[in-house]
This record gives structure tokens, sequence and C-alpha cells, in this order.
């Protein structure tokens, strides 16, 4: 929550470099088709990131975000079909992730089962759930007005970016100055300190799974319209983007420790790469391991904070310290 | 006189300039325990991490059984017969007494096989050696803290160690445990074992020690003869002037009744029929064994384990606490035994550790106004006089006292009627103590009625109106301040009760 921001800086300058390395090499890069093009693969990777991060900064664990991510496509299109208005069959499909999030937060928070159990079982379940009801058909013949939300296809960019846009500032805005920001903050530092202050660290937890649902939903929505058919198959490894996002945006996996602008930051950084070894010519069988490295780099430099922490603990556990009393 | 077990000569240790020894002298002789004291910072811990070899000297000689020893490692240490023994057992958790014991003591390859006739012998062995009967075959984390530290002891003892060292023992014991704890140390000084003792606790010392080291900024002020001095004399070594071992109690003019408990009783903490009072301006000293249910009681107030009979009254109006919001709004504060788990959120600044608890009153809407929270912080930072960089300073770079007060700082933003402190000035320096003792007589002056839960009879004895002595999850019985004396608040504790004494419990 303080700090000098070291990690947001240092994933800001990874990303500068590789963007220098990019201009010199292939311009072509920042075409306004390629950039678009990422852009759009990557807003949903970042809305739920979004809520991933409230997630991991309350301690907790959420790996069934693609499951989910593939129900509520599914349930968009199936509403959208079923003849309701496209406004109400999206808000629909947040609903249901709202639903599967609360599902997933009511067992972590209430039973105290780890959240990964819950999120693993939910990641299975609800996959599978899926495949059967589908039989594994993607949903085709979408009314038009499905596609692109109603937007044309060269103004729905600019509608990911100010829905985005919007989550974004409000989220990091919310985490600095409503007490319920610092509320997930304390629940996931210490939750035992947080209930003695009087805070309700259950109904936190609860709540930021419901959220990450809810965006779920939303994320799958705004990536189905780009189509004309929905698989039913949608967001496979999609928890493993958005954790890995999380986390080499500086979010302490433990808890407690984190922001949304690191995320960010880790959301442009690993979706850049992929495309960037294409450029580069370099197979891209690669881009997994290179994302990989990062990721590795990143929890190296938690493990040597966590060491440092742990120094500084002990020290003061045994006693002396730089101000004395 | 026969060699010394250890000798450290002119021992200096910079740590990145800061200069935490500058010539120390320290010696252990066989068959005795040698206290080591000093406020915190004045180098205990480092001289401790050079002995056994977790930090080495810059200078200096340390010689460990007539054997001169130029690079001291942590190993090397082990093998001289050097043993360390924390406040914090370290044992592992999910393994028995034996595999704790066995993991300490057997070497060998992966692949040796166990022989676990020989395992449980040895171990059942060493714990009789430390003078106690504990299950071989529990895990340790179901073991109360003196029982693992008993098993600590146990390996220290399979070790072959003969150099004990054991910092703040008596820490989390109350003072039943620390007589069977005095009893084992006992008996490895009498096998001719050294035992360095390192504690806050004054009465300790005197009733352990032989010789008493006393260690100021770095430096050794002196080492004399238990016998060749006493508290007052001790204590103005350490500080370098003198201070009053207790403060003085200062007498409140006492308000009506602001906190009640009618035959309260909360089965799953293990507390019954708990009955008492306490005015504004009272300080009520909660005294008891550990495990007599003193937290317990402090947690069913403050409605972490909600009472399931009985009748608490807060300023003549029955109160519903079912959970510390709860109690927080009609006015209780409780500031935690452990603060460092409880107290204080690490990893959070100092501003919103005060304002956790009041993030209410600083927000309008569910925004926090962060002048406020500034104003708020930098206030209890003046008043507490809480010794930090900033307000934005995080809590965990902050010395103990000073966590302590930035706890006690959380609970007086919310402007109580009711704090309860538990163990308030365990393991703080004796300055940092003392001022805790000051802050506690203001807000008593201020009409608070204060409880505090203490396992330091003279901190008990010193601070407290009336002391509500526990044994077993009751109140055995409350003495007034003229009643109390060290003898009486142990009886009780112990579950004796010398009639005349239940007739306090309803005042």
């Amino acid at each position: 929550m303080t700090g000098a921001h070291t990690r947001e800086l240092s994933v800001a300058g990874a990303i500068a470099a590789l963007f220098l390395v990019l201009v010199i090499l292939t311009p072509g890069y920042f075409s306004r088709e390629n950039l678009t093009d990422m852009f759009q693969a990557n807003v949903p990777v970042l809305i739920i990131a979004i809520g991933m991060t409230l997630v991991i900064l309350t301690g907790q664990i959420d790996i069934s975000v693609g499951s989910m991510f593939a129900v509520c496509g599914v349930a968009a299109g199936v509403f959208a079909k079923m003849g309701l208005p496209v406004p109400v069959a999206g808000a629909a499909a947040c609903i249901a992730g709202a639903i599967l999030g609360a599902l997933n937060g009511g067992l972590a928070a209430c039973l105290r089962i780890p959240s990964i159990v819950v999120t693993l079982a939910a990641m299975v379940a609800l996959r599978d759930a899926l495949r059967w009801a589908t039989q594994g058909a993607w949903i085709e013949d979408l009314p038009p007005g499905f596609q692109w939300l109603g937007f044309s296809q060269s103004s729905y960019p600019a509608v990911m970016l100010f829905i985005a846009g919007v989550l974004t500032l409000a989220t990091a805005w919310g985490l600095r100055n409503l007490a319920a920001g610092r509320a997930v903050y304390a629940t996931g530092s210490n939750a035992e300190a947080a209930r003695l202050a009087g805070l309700n660290p259950r109904r936190y937890i609860f709540s930021v799974f419901t959220i990450t649902g809810a965006l779920t939903g939303l994320a799958a929505l705004l990536n189905s319209v780009r189509f004309n058919q929905i698989p039913s198959n949608a967001g496979l490894g999609f928890e493993m983007k958005v954790i890995a996002a999380v986390v080499v945006g500086g979010a302490a996996i433990t808890g407690g420790a984190g922001s949304i602008w690191g995320t960010v930051l880790g959301v442009i950084l690993l979706g850049a790469i992929g495309p960037a070894l294409t450029f580069l010519g370099i197979n891209a069988y690669w881009e997994k391991a290179i994302q990989g490295a990062i990721i590795l780099a990143a929890i190296a430099a938690d493990a040597a904070r966590i060491r440092i922490t742990l120094r500084g603990l002990r020290k003061h556990a045994s006693s002396p310290a730089p101000t004395r009393a | 006189m026969a060699a010394p077990l250890l000798e450290a000569r002119a021992i200096r240790k910079s740590f990145a300039g800061v200069r935490a020894l500058q010539g120390v002298d320290f010696d252990l002789r066989s068959g005795e325990v040698h206290a080591l004291v000093g406020e915190n910072g004045a180098g205990k811990s480092t001289l401790i991490k050079i002995i056994t070899g977790a930090v080495a000297a810059d200078s200096g000689t340390l010689t460990i059984a007539g054997q001169e020893v130029a690079r001291n490692h942590p190993a090397l240490a082990r093998s001289l017969g050097i043993a360390a023994i924390y406040q914090q057992p370290s044992l592992f958790p999910h393994l028995s007494v034996v595999e704790n014991i066995a993991l300490a003591l057997e070497g060998g390859g992966a692949w040796r096989r166990v022989d676990w006739n020989a395992r449980q012998q040895q171990a059942s062995d060493l714990i009789r050696r430390a003078g106690a009967s504990i299950d071989p075959d529990r895990s340790a984390g179901t073991l109360s803290m003196p029982d693992q530290q008993i098993v600590e002891i146990a390996k220290a003892i399979g070790a072959g160690a003969r150099i004990l060292i054991m910092d703040e023992p008596t820490a989390s014991l109350t003072d039943r445990e620390v007589e069977s704890l005095f009893q084992v140390i006992a008996s490895l000084r009498a096998q001719g074992s050294g035992i360095i003792y390192i504690s806050h606790r004054l009465n300790e010392i005197f009733s352990i020690a032989d010789r008493i080291t006393v260690l100021r900024d770095g430096e050794t002020v002196g080492t004399r003869g238990a016998k060749d001095i006493d508290p007052a004399g001790l204590i103005e070594m350490m500080v370098g002037r003198p201070v009053a071992p207790v403060f003085p109690k200062r007498e409140v003019p006492l308000g009506e009744v602001a906190l009640e408990l009618r035959h309260v009783s909360c089965r799953a903490a293990g507390v019954r029929d708990i009955s008492f009072s306490v005015r504004r301006g009272e300080i009520l000293g909660i005294a008891g064994l550990v495990g007599s249910g003193r937290t317990e009681l402090a947690e069913t107030i403050f409605g972490l384990r909600a009472a399931d009979s009985g009748e608490i009254v807060v300023q003549g109006r029955p109160a519903r606490i079912a959970e510390p919001a709860d109690a927080i709004e009609t006015g209780i504060g409780y500031v935690p035994e452990d603060r460092r788990r409880h107290g204080v959120v690490l990893d959070l600044p100092i501003a919103a550790n005060t304002s956790l608890a009041s993030l209410h009153v600083i927000s309008r809407r569910g925004w926090i106004d962060r002048l406020r929270e500034r104003a708020l912080a930098e206030r209890y930072v003046t008043q507490l006089q809480i010794k930090a960089p900033s307000v934005y300073a995080e809590c965990g770079s902050l010395s103990g006292g000073n966590q302590q007060k930035v706890a006690l700082s959380r609970w007086l933003a919310i402007a109580p009627k009711i704090l309860i402190l538990d163990e308030p000035t365990q393991g703080v320096d004796v300055g940092s103590k003392s001022e805790i003792h000051r802050l506690m007589f203001d807000l008593a002056e201020r009409g608070l009625a204060l409880v505090m839960i203490s396992s330091e009879l003279p901190e008990v004895l010193g601070m407290s109106d009336r002391i509500a002595v526990m044994h077993n999850g009751i109140i055995g019985g409350i003495l007034s301040r003229a009643e109390a004396t060290q003898q009486r608040i142990l009886s009780l504790a112990l579950g004796h009760n010398p009639a005349g004494l239940m007739a306090g419990i309803q005042e």
C-alpha cells in the first residue's frame, strides 16, 4: 500500500524497454490494426484482473475465472437468442457471473474452505457442466444487435476503452479512498487484527469474489460480442493469465499488498509479449517460456521482499530498533 | 575458580555503520545463571547472535570451553555446546514431540532407517531430564507454550549443550509455569551447565540469577553478583538514571459504574458465571495463571466469542455484543495480548492502523477523509510519543513499545468509555513500560474505566484499584488494593479461596 512503487516502476521500465526494441526492429508492431487487436484481446484480461487483484489483496485466490468466463459468454449468447434485449442479456450475463462468484465467496468466507479448493472445484464443475449442457456445441445464429453490442466495429474499441478505464479508475480510487478499500488491505494483511478492529473480514472476502464473478461476466460479454459465434470452451487457461498479470504487477500472493496500477502494467507487459515475438520472427513457442520467466522474476522479487520483511520482523521480535523508546 | 565456559572480550559489531556493540565483555561460568539485562536496543540480541554464530563480530575475542573461536558459525557454536531457547519456541507444529527431538539430534543420510523405539526412548528420557512429563507422541502444535519450551530444553540437553541461552523464556508463562521452568534451570545449573538468561522481569532475574550483566547502548555497564545489588540499583544501571520500578499509583476519584458483568458465561471460551463491575476512573486488574480464562473473558466482553448467558451492562444499559463491531459501538476498546498477530497490521502505515477501528468516524459515506485521518494519527503520535519518521511509516518498522502504542492509539481513537488491555507491557522495555503505565493513569483520570490483564504481579499490584483473580474460568475472588498481596493473589489463582474474599465480588 505504501512504499516507493518499485514494482510498478520496474514493470513500466520493462514495458518501455520492450517497446523501444520493437520501435527500432519492427515498427509494424505499432500499426493501428495490431494495437487494436492486442487491445481488444487484453481488455477482458484486464477486467477480470481488476477483480482478481481484489481477491488476492484479501489473501484469497480464484482459479475458476476461466470456467466462469466460458459459462458467462455462453449465457450471454443464450439470453440474447431467447429474445432478450441486448442490454438485458448483457446484464444477465454479469449477474450470472456475480452469482457464481458469490457461491465461491460464500464457501470460502462462511465455511472457511480454502479458496484454492473452492475455486478448483468450481473450475472443474463449471467447465464440465457447460460441456454437458452445450454438448460441446458453439452458440451460433446470434441476433443482429448482439454483435459489437449494437455499436459499429470501428467504434467498439472506444466502448471497451471507456468501460475498462472507468473500472480501473473507480477501483484504484476506491482502494485508496474508501473505508471498504482499507478493509480489503487490512483483511489480507491480517484478518484477525481486522476482525478485532470491528471490521468483518468474511464480508469483504465474500464481496471480492462476487465482484470478480460479475467482472468475469462483463469480460465474457465484451469478448463474445466480437465474434459471430460463442465457443463453449472459451477461457481455457485464462485464470493463469489473469493471476500472472496480477502477480507480475506486484500484488503479494499472500495478500495485503498490491495495487490496481501494478495490475494494469502486468496485463500490458504480458499481453504485449506474445504478438511482439511474432513480429520479431521468434517462434511463438517461446511466448510461454518468456512469460514464465517474467512471472518467475516477479515471484523472486516477492520472495526477496518477504525475506527482508521477515528479517525486519525477527529483528524487532528479538530487540533492537533504530528508534529507541 | 574453574575456567569460564564462555568468555567474550571487547566485542564490537556494527550494522551498516550503526554501532550495535562497542566493546562488550561477558563471561559465563560452569554452574551459574548469568542474567543479561538492558533496555531494548542495548545490544543483548546482537551479543547472543555473536555467541550462537548467527552473525560475526567485527572485532574482539570469543573463547568457548577454553577454545578461542576465530570464525564462529552456527554449526560450530552448536558443536561447542551452545543452545539457544527463544521466547517463541520454534518447533514443527505438525510433527510429534518425538520427531521434533529426533530432527534436532539425529544426523545421517536421507536413506537411513528410523529406529522408532530408540527415538521414543530418547525423547521420553530427555523430557524427564528436563523435569517434565509430556506425551512424546503428541504433535508439538497441540502443546501449551511452556510444554513447547520444555521440548526445546529437551532438545538442548539431548544435544549435550553446556551453554544454554534463554531469551525471554517466561514472557508467555504464568508464575507457576515460571516456577517449574526455574526448577529445570536449577537442575541444569546443578549439573554444571551455564545459563545465559535474558528477561525484562526483574523479580525473576533476582530469584534465579547468580550474576547480572547490564548492557547499555552496546556497552557493558557492569557485572554484579545478584546479592550485591537491588532492583532499583539495577534499573539505574540499565537506564543510567534512577527510575521507579513501577509507576507510582495515582489516586483517581471514581465515577459511576461503566461496565458491569452479571453472571456472564461463554461455554466455548470456558468462562463461567463472571460477575464484576468497573467504575469510571478505575483500573481493575485481572490476575490469574495462563489458561485461567483471562484472555477468553476479555474476548467474551469484546464479542470475539459471544457470551451465551448472563448480561453485560454498559453505562447502565444492557448491551448486546455479538461481534467486535458491537463492542466498539458501545464504547469498548480492546488492546489484545499478541500485538504482532492481533494488535497492529504490520503492512499498513501508522495512520491506517490508528484509524482502522474508527473508519466510520473519519469517513463520510464510506469515503475516507485523508486529512482527518492524518490529523488523527498525528495527534496520537504526539500524545503517546510514538517514535516514528512519519505517520505513513509502516507499523512493521517500529519497535515493540512503539507498536504497542500504535495499537493503543487505535482504541483511543474510538473515544472508548471502557478499555480492556491484555498484557499491555509484555515484551516492552523498561522505559516504554513506565510510559504505558503513565498513559493508563492519564486515561483513568479522563474518566475511562480500565480493565488490565497482566501476568506480572508487581504490575497488577502497582496499577490496580481492585484485582479480580481468575482460576479455571471463574473469578476466584476480587481483592481491594489494601488487601491484595502477592500471596493472596497466588492462592486465589491456584484455587484456594480463603473465607471473606468473595465479599468483594458483587461490589
